[in-house]
This record gives structure tokens, C-alpha cells and sequence, in this order.
């Protein structure tokens, strides 16, 4: 974006050092939710699977912080362990999508020709398939569980990384670098590995962080469905579509399990945004 | 301009062939017993001579290429076989529910149109003010909230609190197409705000803009006479990729709020294992998809003539 056109160099250092601060920031409440994740059975108050239904649909009090739900477990332990689940599996996506998808991408721009146009012409028919559906047979396939809804989604959502990792290489390989680290003798994976990959790690790492959020909502919503975690599972998504028919009278089911997939994604989105402002990519480019 | 739409409606023939396989391939391998979950959904105690005849009758004895033939050419003839749930014909099925969708996706795109540009537009002309702060703070909230959290949201406050709005839709009427649309148009405008703010500010910082207010022109004839004109690109691109997407029914939306809709057919027949449905399902938004894609490339040209003088192979 064109902020201004021409800041000046201490305008430009006053900048930096605001984003630093905002990076420190958001990096540490990142980290704070990935330990609460980790150490969510630690953390739990009460075992997040035992049913008791003498204590069934609680309001929340000073006892059970966010009530419990409708088989008396305790909905604050549950969202501590739905956590884990959905940031472990949405961090596991993301990997998956951006490494498969640099991979394909670096070597489709690489090699050029037939090879390129067909994976390309893949990668089109997979972004054509509803995501829904594949879930469907994916999960079918493995029995449900969240797996099913990881893999579902990686196969529509890696040609996004191959496309940006594509154009990068493309853009790399006339460079007159690459014409000298060829002529000097370097190999095809020397290449690849010292030069294009790191010019091309920038990009593909910013749409990652950017992604987490989207996913971890993606991941979601298929559990909110059932097609992802299966009960008795904790899982945000399935969370919320249990406590659904609950809406009308209590609705604290449905609105904390909401507001903790919320926080945690503008954690992510706020920490996506400061990464790409400080290795100042722009996100509209590719 | 011609031959190139003629080449990429070419193009678009292999991907769909193979989207067909694929399609039918899948829920061959994800159907874990066709015969056995129609017969589960019917309820009915069955023999195993009753089983092989249901096999004989859908085909599924015959070697896979074979059936996928067949249903290939059935296909062709807007033939998708009959619902495994209640017995009627998927296409017929299908067909009845696209009004609601398609009037569902007309609503949402009209009032995302309202909010994002002229929103977009303000935020642009009053860039690192207060009203933008406000409005990227509201848009970012609105990008990281799931949708079906919105809907339920809205639904709490203005179906069950303010008994506004029907918790639950009665038929195509006015009163409930008004909270999905909501919904959608909260998601949608969120995420298009910022691209209409960008693509306003990319022109704003242009040259002529300059010149032409030197020569006295007032702002907002330049605003709408050639900055909105020529953001137009970016905004119909996504437009036409939303309009896409929403076609397809947002199966979530439809189902919280029982919109009798493609999306909402889709999650049923999903749920009940229909095959023949999430088969015609599949190819809908095969068709959709590449159909959208299709506009927008030649909307491109058609709107912006560098486009279509220029480079080619800028994809």
C-alpha cells in the first residue's frame, strides 16, 4: 500500500520500532495460547470428560467459571482441551499446506514445461472441489475424527502456496544471479535450495501466519457440522454445535466456546499482520 | 478477444471431464455400503438375496470403468438417478431448491455492495484518520469471527432476545432471508472493505488525480468519474469469486438458519450418506466455479484494455 510515498528515514526507523513492539506483543500472547494449549490438562479444573448430570446446564459461577454443559462437564476445562485440539490441528494444516505447496510450486516453476502446466491444471481442479465434500469422503474414509477434516482441507488449500511459490521462482529465475550460479556450475539443487527458496520462504511464511486464523475458523466449521471431531471430543466447532439447540436458554454454551475461536484468531490475524508489515511484503502482490 | 474466450471455454471441457471422474470415483471409495445405507435409511430388516438385487439394480456389479460410463452418459442426458433417501430424482430435487439459494445469494451480495463501497471508499478518502481506524477495527473484527458464531450471534439477539426475526425460516419470505443474508453480508463486506479501501487508495495516489484537482476539478467528480471507474476491476473480481462461492450454497448459514437452499441439501444429503445428491452437488460447484472463473478473466479484458493488449501470460 502507498502509505506515503516517500517517508523519510526517521520516519521509516520510528515505524520499525513500532512494529517490534506490536511483534513482542502479539508473539507473546501467541505463545501464551500455544503453552495454555500444551499444558491444557494441567490447567483444567475439573476433567473435561466427566459426565455428572446432577450438575447439568450450570450457569456460570464462582465453581464452574463458564457453567457446564448439558452432561455437567465443565465448559472452561472443556475449552482449555478444545483448544489444544483445534490450535495443534490448525498449526498441523497450515504446515502441511505451506511445505507440500512450496515444494510443488518451487519445482512446477523450476522445471518449466509439461510437468508445470500439469500439476497447475491440478491444482485448478482441487481448488474447483468443495471443500465440504471432500471432507465427506475423507472422513468417511477414516472414520471421521479431526484427521479427516486436516486432510479435506489440505487438499483444497495447498495451491494456494504452490501458486505463490510458483510465481516467486518464475520471478527468480531470469534474474542475472541465477544466470551466473548457473554458469559458474552451480546444480539444479543448489540452486533451488541456496537461492530460490529463500527469496522464497518470505511470501509463502506471511500467507501461512495470515492463514492460521482462517483455517483454525475452516477446521471449525466442519466440526460444527460433524464432519470433523467427533463426541466426546473437545473441540471448539463441536462444542458450539452441541450447545445449538441449547441457544434459547443457555446460551453461554454456544457464546464461550464462540468468543474463545474468536480471541484466538485475532491473536493469529493480529500477529499475521504485524509478520508481513515487519518483513514488509505486501499481501496484495501475489 | 473472440478466440481467447473461445480457447479458455475449451480449456474448461478437460477439467470438468475430470472433476466428473474424480467426483464419481470418490464417493465410490468413500461409499462404505451404498446398498446397505439405503437400506438403513429406508429401516427395513433386508436378506441377502434382496441386497444382491438393490447391487444388481443401482449397477454397482458391473467393473468400475463401466458404471462410471453409464453414469457418465446418464449425466449428459440430465439424468443424476434418484435420491437414495426419498426415492424422487436428484435432478428435479436439486432444481426445486436453487431459488432459494440463488435469492439468498442475490440479497447478500446487494447489501455487501452497500456496506463495503461506500465504506471502503470513506476509509480510503479518510486514510490513518479516525473513521479509518474505525472501520479497519471493525473489519478485522469481522474477518476473524467464524460465520456460523455471527449467525448464531445475530440469531440469539434478534430472533430469540428482540423476537425480530423468525428463529427459523417458514418458505422464501422477506422477514426470513433477512438474518443469513446478515450474516453473509457481515463476512463478506469485512473482508471486501480492505480490498475496496486498497484498490481506491492505489488509484488516489495517482498522477492525474493530482493533476486533475490542480485544474480544478471537484473531488467528488473525480471520485466517481474515473477513481471508481477504475477501481472497478478489483471489485468485480471479487464480485463475480463471492457470487461463486455463495451459488454454492454456504451450507453452514443455510443449515443454522433452515434456508432451504443447494447448501442446506447438501449437508442433509452429506449427513445421510446420498450419494447421487452430493454427486449433482459436486458438479454444481464444478460448473459454478469454473463458470465464475471464466467471467472473471474475460471481465478483465473486457474492463481494463491494457489487459487485453497487453501480456498473456500474466496469470
Amino acid at each position: 500500500m502507498n502509505e506515503s510515498v516517500n517517508p523519510s528515514v526517521r520516519v521509516q526507523k520510528v515505524k520499525k520500532s513500532r512494529i517490534k513492539i506490536k511483534l513482542f506483543v502479539f508473539v507473546t500472547a501467541a505463545v501464551l495460547l500455544l503453552l495454555s494449549a500444551v499444558f491444557a490438562q494441567q490447567l483444567c479444573p475439573f476433567d473435561p470428560y466427566e459426565m455428572d448430570l446432577s450438575i447439568a446446564n450450570l450457569k456460570p459461577g464462582a465453581d464452574h467459571i463458564m457453567g457446564t454443559d448439558q452432561y455437567g462437564r465443565d465448559l472452561f476445562s472443556r475449552i482449555l482441551m478444545g483448544g489444544r485440539t483445534s490450535i495443534f490441528s490448525t498449526l498441523t494444516l497450515v504446515a502441511i499446506i505451506s511445505v507440500s505447496g512450496t515444494i510443488v510450486g518451487v519445482t512446477c516453476g523450476f522445471s518449466g514445461g509439461f510437468f508445470d502446466t500439469f500439476v497447475m491444471r491440478i491444482s485448478d481442479i482441487c481448488l474447483a472441489f468443495p471443500g465440504l465434500v471432500f471432507a465427506l469422503a475423507v472422513a468417511a474414509l477414516l472414520k471421521g475424527g479431526v484427521a479427516g477434516a486436516v486432510i479435506a482441507l489440505a487438499v483444497i488449500s495447498w495451491p494456494k502456496y504452490a501458486r505463490i511459490a510458483r510465481s516467486q521462482t518464475l520471478a527468480q529465475m531470469n534474474t542475472a544471479y541465477i544466470h551466473a550460479a548457473k554458469l559458474s556450475g552451480s546444480s539444479s539443487v543448489q540452486i533451488i535450495l541456496r537461492h530460490i527458496l529463500p527469496n522464497t520462504m518470505g511470501p509463502v511464511l506471511v500467507t501461512a501466519m495470515l492463514d492460521i486464523g482462517t483455517m483454525m475458523m475452516e477446521l471449525a466449521g466442519l466440526s460444527f457440522l460433524g464432519l470433523g471431531a467427533q463426541p466426546p471430543t473437545a473441540e471448539w466447532g463441536s462444542m458450539m454445535s452441541a450447545g445449538r439447540s441449547m441457544l434459547q436458554i443457555y446460551p453461554w454454551q454456544i457464546l464461550c466456546p464462540g468468543f474463545a475461536i474468536f480471541v484466538t484468531v485475532i491473536i493469529f490475524n493480529l500477529l499475521g499482520d504485524t509478520i508481513r508489515d515487519f518483513m514488509d511484503i505486501d499481501s496484495n502482490r501475489s | 478477444m473472440k478466440k481467447y474466450a473461445l480457447k479458455r471455454v475449451l480449456q474448461l471441457i478437460p477439467i470438468l471431464f475430470v472433476i466428473t471422474f474424480l467426483s464419481f470415483a470418490m464417493m465410490r471409495l468413500a461409499g462404505s455400503d451404498v446398498v446397505e445405507q439405503k437400506m438403513l435409511n429406508t429401516g427395513s430388516e433386508v436378506s441377502e438375496e434382496v441386497i444382491e438385487a438393490a447391487r444388481r439394480e443401482l449397477g454397482l456389479d458391473q467393473p468400475f470403468v463401466k458404471q462410471y460410463g453409464i453414469w457418465l452418459w446418464k449425466l449428459l442426458h440430465g439424468d443424476m438417478g434418484t435420491s437414495y433417501v426419498s426415492g424422487l430424482p436428484v435432478f428435479d430435487t436439486f432444481i426445486s431448491k436453487l431459488p432459494a439459494t440463488i435469492l439468498l445469494t442475490l440479497t447478500s451480495i446487494v447489501l455487501t455492495i452497500l456496506i463495503s463501497i461506500p465504506l471502503g471508499i470513506l476509509s480510503a478518502v479518510k486514510q490513518n484518520r479516525f473513521t479509518d481506524y474505525l472501520i479497519r477495527a471493525c473489519s478485522f473484527l469481522g474477518n476473524s469471527m467464524p460465520n456460523f458464531f455471527v449467525a448464531l450471534l445475530l440469531m440469539y439477539f434478534f430472533a430469540i432476545r428482540l423476537r425480530i426475526f423468525p428463529v427459523i425460516s417458514k418458505g422464501i419470505e422477506l422477514k426470513s432471508v433477512f438474518l443469513p443474508t446478515l450474516t453473509l453480508a457481515i463476512a463478506m463486506s469485512a473482508k471486501y472493505l480492505r480490498q475496496v479501501r486498497a484498490a481506491i487508495l492505489d488509484e488516489l495516489n495517482k498522477p492525474y488525480v493530482i493533476g486533475a484537482r490542480a485544474r480544478g476539478i471537484p473531488f467528488h467528480v473525480i471520485m466517481f468519474r474515473s477513481i471508481l471507474k477504475a477501481s472497478l476491476v478489483t471489485i468485480i473480481t471479487l464480485l463475480t469469486l463471492s457470487i461463486g462461492s455463495l451459488l454454492g450454497g454456504t451450507a453452514i448459514i443455510e443449515s443454522i438458519f433452515m434456508w432451504d437452499g443447494v447448501g442446506k441439501l447438501a449437508v442433509d444429503a452429506i449427513n445421510m450418506r446420498d450419494y447421487p445428491m452430493i454427486q449433482a452437488y459436486v458438479m454444481w460447484m464444478a460448473i459454478i466455479y469454473v463458470v465464475v472463473n471464466l467471467l472473471t478473466d474475460l471481465s478483465y479484458r473486457w474492463l481494463d484494455p491494457r489487459i487485453r493488449l497487453g501480456g498473456m501470460e500474466n496469470e
